[in-house]
């Protein structure tokens, strides 16, 4: 039995405008569409891909939130994972307490791979991965825009600032996918009343003995400061004397 | 007493102008002594460049053949185990300081602070979240370690004329061999480096093709500017992925960002607010790109192009 476990955070949708609080206590989430954190679902798919291909034999989805958190789940089960864990809380989990969440899970399911999404959308931390690696005591191959696997290894491509970079790791190991890794598939609707029998296990944080607090305390949300209003121009010739009323060109 | 270690990013004997504006980031904690730490397989000519920032204070060199290349596995203990004796642990928040500095903070058994856009104190920060669209305030405890990424757009680099003194450390940490570098595919254009350059010109999907992005290079080396593109460009191959500007790709902070062809998308917008004067051209009045656009001009981009080279001499 080789193992897959794929991480799904619950976040904002990625179309949503998200707006400020007038109060700054955070950012306004009544009522707004809630989604797979693109990344996780760009996870979801390369970890099926890998189990289609016969690298893997089981594929379980791992979301950490509240009770709403099982709708996400249940869209992983869907596009065709094989099992999901909701590990239950109503507070705020910090990248250092999710990563605790998932050795745990890690330890217990001993999957071969741990397939997370390189950051939420939510918080832009990029973080819980490379945690995870550590204190699994195991490598990590981030920003993966290319996973090949080979018997006990996988050869990782890696976007990072100066092109693409290439890592081999042993197995297991944690990869955190970016964008160009795969295009995720769409959910059927067969595969939606499919998804509603797959086993979907509920854990309490508190259950699993782990130190899940915070130790960062946000103290207040703001709008990032607005960029002036600016002028337009009708055409090329009038660009080219905006810019050089600017100094920007001679 | 703060004191505050940068761990350097390198490559190829050079110091990643990111290392100094991680400086200039931790020198706004008042009071704070700041070391550099180069991990190199042969680190004295990166140790020198580092040595040479003003604010700097000692640079650490730990040399080992392991540290040839930046493996965040194989760095993270090392750079853990030097951390013992500092307040603060900064690195950039680039795809190195990324990849490495959550690895540390775990190691160390503290949460990470994501990419530092302002000090308010030693133990109070400010950083975007939600793709920008929010900044919040994070107050960390004063008795635990603070481990962060620097958001370099933020940050002038700290001036050079500096001697700090460089001396050799060692960490005694055990080093995993799990990881293992293959190889780097790095286009070598000779144009300026997109996170560094003073101009950028970014071309969008509007472009059309890999072909027709031709047209943005060729009026960014008129005007000596780097090149930028948005994720819609890169998805759809007409640029490789390193030129990505945006939420997950790079966050610039040029002195003139001239966008051709981008709606303008939220998660790009991020990747450029903090650009002096943005200029804009495309051919959709309605883009979104136009609100945060100093200069708008709607047009086509494949007529107004070849005016503006020839309009520039």
């Amino acid at each position: 039995m080789s193992k897959i476990l794929v991480g799904l955070k619950r976040v904002v949708d990625y179309n949503v405008r998200v707006r400020v609080k007038p109060d700054g206590t955070g950012v306004v989430t009544e009522g707004v569409k809630m989604s797979i954190n693109p990344f996780d679902e760009i996870a979801l798919e390369e970890a099926l891909r890998i189990r289609e291909k016969g690298g893997a034999t089981e594929v379980i989805v791992v979301s950490i939130g509240p009770a709403d958190t099982q709708q996400q789940l249940r869209t992983g089960l869907a596009m065709g994972a094989d099992r999901a864990i909701l590990v239950q809380t109503d507070a705020p989990i910090e990248p250092l307490a999710a990563a605790r969440i998932f050795l745990k899970l890690a330890e217990k399911e001993a999957p071969q791979i741990v397939l997370l999404g390189k950051q939420g959308i939510d918080d832009d931390n990029n973080q819980t991965g490379q945690m995870l690696a550590a204190l699994w005591q195991r490598p990590q191959a981030t920003f993966a825009s290319k996973v090949e696997l080979d018997g006990a290894k996988v050869r990782v491509t890696r976007e990072v600032d100066a092109g693409l970079e290439t890592i081999e790791v042993d197995l297991p190991a944690v990869i955190t996918t970016d964008l160009r890794l795969n295009e995720p598939r769409y959910v059927k609707l067969p595969d939606i009343m499919k998804a509603k029998k797959k086993p979907l296990d509920t854990i309490a944080v508190a259950d699993l003995g782990v130190d899940a607090g915070s130790q960062f305390k946000t103290v207040k949300y703001e709008p990032p400061a607005a960029r002036s209003k600016g002028v337009m121009v009708r055409d090329v010739a009038e660009l080219v004397s905006a810019l050089k009323q600017k100094g920007l060109i001679q | 007493m703060t004191k505050v270690l940068i761990v350097a990013e390198h490559a190829g004997g050079k110091l990643n102008p990111a290392t100094a504006k991680c400086v200039s980031c931790a020198s706004g904690i008042a009071g704070a002594e700041i070391d550099i730490a180069v991990l190199a397989a042969d680190a004295a000519a990166v140790a020198s460049q580092a040595a040479s920032l003003q604010g700097v204070k000692r640079v650490l060199k730990v040399e080992n053949a392991a540290n040839a290349e930046p493996l965040a596995a194989v760095l993270a203990p090392q750079v853990a185990a030097l951390a013992a004796n500092y307040t603060h642990v900064f690195g950039p928040s680039t795809t190195f300081g990324k990849d490495l500095m959550p690895r540390v903070a775990a190691l160390l058994g503290v949460s990470q602070l994501s990419d530092i856009m302002a000090v308010e104190s030693a133990t109070r920060f400010r950083r975007p979240v939600y793709a920008g669209n929010a900044i919040i305030t994070v107050e960390a405890a004063a008795d635990r370690q603070i481990v962060a990424t620097v958001r370099v757009a933020s940050f002038q680099a700290a001036a050079t004329g500096g001697s700090a003194a460089s001396e050799a450390a060692s960490t005694g940490a055990d080093l995993p061999t799990h990881t293992r570098f293959v190889s780097r595919s790095a286009a070598a254009t000779g144009r300026p480096d997109l996170q560094t350059a003073a101009r950028v010109v970014s071309g969008g999907r509007a472009v059309g093709s890999a072909d027709n992005f031709k047209l943005i290079v060729s009026l960014a080396d008129k005007l000596g500017a780097g090149v930028g593109a948005s994720r819609a460009a890169v998805d759809a191959g007409y640029a490789p992925n390193d030129l990505q500007v945006g939420q997950t790709g790079k966050i610039i902070a040029p002195e003139l960002y001239v966008a051709v062809g981008i709606s303008g998308a939220i998660q790009h917008l991020t990747g450029i607010k903090d650009a002096r004067t943005i200029v804009a051209i495309n051919k959709d009045p309605e883009a979104p790109i136009f609100e945060v656009a100093d200069i708008g001009l709607v047009g086509d981009l494949f007529t107004v192009l070849p005016e503006l080279e020839k309009a520039l001499g």
